[in-house]
């Protein structure tokens, strides 16, 4: 815990606001008034509630605007406790110890972005959308909850950005018709999608027909952990080269490999050629290709190492090369 | 009506489908890159791309660019085709059926497991090239080692092999203008193709092979019969010829090259690479078409809905902005990577894993027996509309001590 702890920063809650049907969103500042350091969209920070809860939220302020962070909690009545605790105890003026901001959900560079949000998936949504926007790139969200109350941010959106947001409220429309929104792939164009598991568990499934590196998820309930591999760069050994190359988190690992000057044949580098397998020989491959069958990837013995990483909590993997 | 380019391209009288460029490619290939990435092609009115970035922009936008309209000349949609199309000829959602049923039957680890029964051929006929010293590349050993272990891995019948290798020149040539090559292809094209559909039959396929794999697919409702016997015919057609060029035009550019020769020699494990750099430098699939869905702009050049695109593949394969000023060399230390000798993004070669491991196996058993390898003759081109391959590369070899 003190790794954590040395890297939290006391924050002042500025404000707390009901936005949405057991939705309230907290504006935090620093003590002095300083700003904040800058963030990328997708970001999150890890909140401690107390002695024991760290919770994860995403940023859904601005990242132009480093005056303060906004993040919105949903009151979930069957989660661990964390969000009832902020519901019930999070008061303006409040103290809570944050981490710094880390991003396991970065939004890469393309031409055309579809954003998908779920409920409160919509808040990492946020910052992708302002970004999105003023670089210009040709985007829509598509934005579904319970009801109109229950959407955080929904007409504000809606008022902002005027038609490229379709709000799609379960109790007015039905829910959202992901088969009619990703039945026909799109070149060039990336799915961001947050929401509940059953929602993404169906984005995944039909972003099967897209092209590899195409869906980009987070599953914001509780499995921030799960993700951390994205987040932090891990060591890879290679074996018969006697080598180590360190991946960063903007690098693949065959670039990093390639790098240090071992050949690895590969050919799209995008995970669906399967040119680029390559032998594990410890460690927890996390497999992000389109190609390796399921006993492959339980097995764990073979990696497309153009966008496969390494698993959470494995800070090590050796390959055969 | 012949189409009318637009005004801000270039035009040239050259074609891509002349006997003499076919035989020679890379002078016209160069005069076209550095004409622009894109160019009018006034005999056939079409928009001929040759430059790497270009070319690998047409084949990720597979919506702007769609495969739909064929990938000959022609726009399928608009006559009847020789043939229902495949999956070459189709787009999303209609591609991505066949193509999700295609890759779990060829994927990594089924692909692993040919290593095994493709080793000894490769290794036989190498121990038997290598004691006759002096050879013809294609006729003795680039179309012999693809038509022994692929048809077997596909499952289809020993009866109506001989048809494999004229059927995949009709479907290869048909991606070109209709000439007197295409002519030639087709001369017992009814004959071919009916050889093939019945071969391509479930109850003429093994039950180990790819063939039933994707057949079994039908079964679990994934795919239509009609869509399974069109797989099976695309592995057929798609696997033998490009896998016959790409093991000639490898072996090709080592024999011209003592220096690579020794190279590999020294370490067969390079084989891979060898391949690789060959795929790129000598591409078996040089040249096919896209057709436009809507008006849009490729290398600064405004180009409309419906046109017609001739991809050069083996011009950006050579695209000295993307490979250096070198591009035109052989060079096994190259990183080829990348290169769009198998297309890019929904359509790259599915097929690819098995073709590279052919490829790899024959070039490795060569390696490890073979001290030199020079030429022995002058290389015959082969006159194809979209391959490039040769009918005849004579070399010696001295055997390792």
């Amino acid at each position: 815990m003190s790794v954590l702890r040395a890297r939290t920063r006391e924050v002042v809650v500025d404000r707390v606001e009901r936005v949405a049907e057991d939705v309230v969103s907290l504006v935090l500042v620093n003590p002095d008034g300083s700003p904040f350091p800058a963030w990328e969209p997708g970001s999150h920070v890890d909140l401690h509630l107390g002695e024991e809860h760290v919770r994860q939220y995403s940023l859904c302020s601005s990242p132009t605007d480093l005056s303060h962070l906004r993040i919105a909690v949903l009151n979930v009545p069957d989660s661990r406790g964390g969000s009832r605790w902020v519901h019930e105890n999070i008061r303006p003026r409040d103290t809570v110890p944050i981490s710094e901001p880390r991003n396991n959900f970065p939004i890469k560079d393309s031409r055309k972005y579809l954003f998908l949000a779920g409920g409160i998936g919509i808040t990492p949504i946020i910052p992708m959308i302002e970004w999105a926007h003023a670089a210009g790139k040709e985007w829509q969200l598509v934005y579904g909850g319970r009801s109109r109350d229950s959407m955080a941010f929904g007409d504000r959106l809606r008022d902002e950005y005027g038609d490229r947001v379709r709000l799609v409220p379960e109790d007015e429309s039905g829910r959202m018709d992901l088969q009619a929104i990703l039945g026909l792939p799109r070149a060039h164009m990336l799915v961001y999608a947050c929401g509940p598991t059953g929602m993404l568990r169906t984005v995944e499934d039909l972003c099967m027909g897209w092209p590899p590196g195409a869906l980009h998820t987070e599953k914001f309930a509780a499995t921030a952990l799960g993700t951390a591999s994205a987040a932090e760069p891990f060591d890879v050994d290679l074996v018969r080269s006697g080598k180590t190359v360190r991946v960063p988190t903007d690098r693949t690992i065959l670039e990093a490999v390639e790098d240090v000057g071992v050949r690895v044949l590969s050919s799209c580098r995008h995970g669906l050629c399967g040119t680029c397998e390559t032998t594990v020989v410890s460690g927890d491959p996390e497999h992000r290709d389109a190609v390796l069958p399921q006993q492959d990837r339980d097995s764990g013995d073979m990696m497309m190492i153009c966008v496969s990483r390494a698993a959470a909590g494995c800070r090590r993997l050796a390959l055969d090369l | 009506m012949t189409p009318s380019p637009t005004a801000d391209v270039t035009s040239l009288p050259d074609d891509p489908f002349s006997v003499a460029n076919i035989t020679d490619p890379y002078p016209m290939l160069t005069r076209l890159r550095e004409n622009g990435p894109v160019t009018w092609l006034e005999k056939y009115g079409v928009y001929a791309v040759a430059g790497f970035e270009e070319v690998y922009e047409v084949l990720t936008d597979f919506e702007t660019y769609c495969s739909s309209g064929g990938l000959g000349p022609h726009d399928i949609r608009e006559d009847e085709g020789w043939r229902p199309p495949s999956i070459l000829e189709s787009d999303p959602p209609t591609h991505t059926v066949m193509r999700r049923a295609l890759t779990g039957v060829i994927n990594p680890s089924t692909v692993r497991a040919l290593r095994e029964p493709f080793t000894p051929p490769a290794e036989e006929l190498a121990d038997e090239l290598v004691t006759r010293g002096e050879f013809d590349v294609v006729k003795d050993l680039a179309e012999k080692y693809p038509l022994r272990v692929f048809p077997d891995a596909v499952g289809i019948p020993e009866d109506g092999r001989e048809h494999l290798l004229p059927y995949g020149n009709m479907v290869f040539n048909a991606f070109g203008p209709k000439n007197e090559i295409l002519d030639r292809a087709f001369a017992n094209a009814d004959e071919h193709s009916a050889a093939i559909m019945q071969n391509c039959a479930r109850e003429n396929l093994d039950s180990t092979g790819f063939g039933a794999r994707i057949w079994d697919r039908v079964h679990d409702g994934m795919l239509t019969p009609e869509q399974a016997t069109l797989l099976v015919r695309a592995l057929l057609s798609a696997g033998v010829d490009t896998t016959v060029f790409g093991i000639g035009n490898t072996l090709k550019c080592l024999s011209q090259s003592p220096q690579a020769w020794a190279t590999l020699r020294d370490n067969p494990a390079l084989a891979k690479f060898a391949v690789d750099e060959a795929l790129r430098l000598e591409s078996p699939f040089q040249k096919f078409h896209r057709t436009t869905t809507a008006a849009g702009t490729l290398g600064g050049v405004d180009i409309p809905a419906n046109s017609k695109i001739l991809l050069l593949t083996g011009a950006a394969n050579r695209d000295p902005r993307q490979w250096h000023d070198n591009a035109d060399d052989y060079d096994i230390e190259r990183r080829a990577s990348g290169h769009v000798a198998f297309g890019m993004g929904l359509h790259q070669c599915v097929g690819q894993p098995i073709a590279r491991l052919e490829m790899e196996l024959v070039l490795k058993a060569l390696a490890t027996r073979v001290e030199r390898i020079e030429p022995a003759g002058e290389p015959v081109p082969i006159v194809h509309n979209s391959l490039r391959g040769f009918e005849s590369i004579p070399v010696k070899v001295v055997p390792r001590s």
